[in-house]
């Protein structure tokens, strides 16, 4: 890899980085504001952070737990990000 | 029927009164009768992005009080027909805008036939940002492609959802995205959020991206919007916005990088 290469590669990971950051923390503050979403929310999260952590190394960010209110039915969507296996 | 359009972003700093002066001034060049109001209660700035500041005599909080007669306080341009400009008070602070004055004044605006009354919000989600959107039937959410004005837009949009006359009424804001100070090569590089990722989040639509441009502080500098700067590339950007608004399709210009020099071709 050339140097200039390299250079780009770093600065392309700056604006990566700052989207996937915006996605996480939208997503966390539109659940905050939600007016309907049930208040149990944030205990069931680190509740649910506990017993994940039992069987996978994760961190808070990786773990997010989304309320959204359709026409038919509520969802209650639970995303883990698992950690990169290691080779 | 007039329509009423706030310029909000919740973050400070973003261009909103830029583009509240361009938007209101190629409204009226268009040839509708437009208003646009400042909202930013002892901080005014419209006035001098518009070139207008020596001619306020009376203001936006006195006419609510019924100091002055709104037509006492409009300043009428000189460069667009039918463009009046009502600045915001220097010495009062936001809690003189009341829910009853300011809709009393927007309501006196449209008997007096205004078709768009453009109200430049304030930074933040207070009392002065939440009076500039409550009325509105269309939002310009104005925000760079950074992760704090992102992120406040993203609030902004909300409250446009829930606390607005609209919203209250069970009915919706219209909502545009206006992203401003973009540079393509910083985009190219990868050290700036693009408008894929912009879009990405905020999911609504764009009215047009408005690039970094110098031309911006030189418009601001002496006091004529940079509309009316029809050689640079925010100007001509604005002029797109104005006409997307008022329903034209027009591609989107300058948002890739521009043909490289030998230069930089060289080391490419
Ligand atoms: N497209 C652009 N290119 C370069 N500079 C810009 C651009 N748009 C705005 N600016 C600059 O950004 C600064 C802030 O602009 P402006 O006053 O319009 O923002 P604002 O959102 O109204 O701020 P506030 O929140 O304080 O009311 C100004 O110095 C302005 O010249
Ligand atoms: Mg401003």
């Amino acid at each position: 890899m050339g140097l200039l290469s390299y250079f780009k590669k770093q600065k392309q990971n700056s604006a990566l980085a700052a989207k996937e950051r915006l996605q996480i923390l939208i997503a966390h503050e539109r659940n905050a504001h939600h007016p309907h979403a049930p208040d149990y929310l944030p205990n069931l999260k680190s509740e649910l952070m506990s017993v994940i952590r039992k069987y996978i190394e994760v961190s808070e960010a990786d773990v997010n737990v989304q309320y959204e209110e359709g026409h038919q039915c509520d969802v209650l969507e639970l995303n883990i990000i698992l950690p990169e296996k290691q080779d | 029927m007039s329509k009423v359009v706030v310029i909000t972003s919740g973050k400070g700093g973003v261009g909103k009164t830029t583009t509240a002066a361009s938007i209101a001034i190629g409204l009226a060049k268009q040839g509708h009768k437009t208003a646009v109001i400042d909202f930013d209660v002892g901080l005014r700035n419209l006035d001098l992005i518009m070139g207008v500041e020596r001619r306020v005599v009376y203001d936006f909080v006195n006419v609510i009080n019924g100091e002055a007669t709104l037509k006492q306080a409009l300043i009428r341009d000189k460069r667009a027909d039918g463009l009046f400009i009502l600045p915001a008070s220097q010495t009062r602070d936001k809690e003189s805008l009341t829910k009853e004055g300011v809709e009393s004044v927007i309501e006196e605006l449209k008997s007096e036939g205004f078709e768009f009354i453009v109200c430049d919000s304030p930074a933040g989600i207070e009392k002065g940002a939440y009076m500039a959107m409550y009325f509105a039937d269309e939002a310009i959410v104005v925000t760079n492609p950074e992760v704090s004005s992102v992120r406040d837009s993203d609030r902004v949009l909300g409250l446009l959802q829930s606390k607005t006359r609209k919203a209250e009424q069970g009915d919706v804001v219209k909502e545009h995205l206006l992203i401003a100070r973009y540079s393509p090569v910083r985009v190219d590089e990868g050290d700036m959020l693009s408008l894929e990722d912009i879009l990405d989040i905020l999911a609504i639509p764009m009215i047009g991206a408005i690039p970094e441009s110098g031309s911006v502080l030189q418009a601001s500098n002496r006091g004529i919007p940079v509309i009316l700067d029809d050689k640079s590339q925010a100007g001509q950007a604005y002029s797109d916005v104005v006409a997307r608004f008022l329903g034209e399709t027009v591609p989107h210009r300058f948002l890739e990088v521009e043909k490289k020099g030998f230069l930089q071709r060289l080391f490419a």
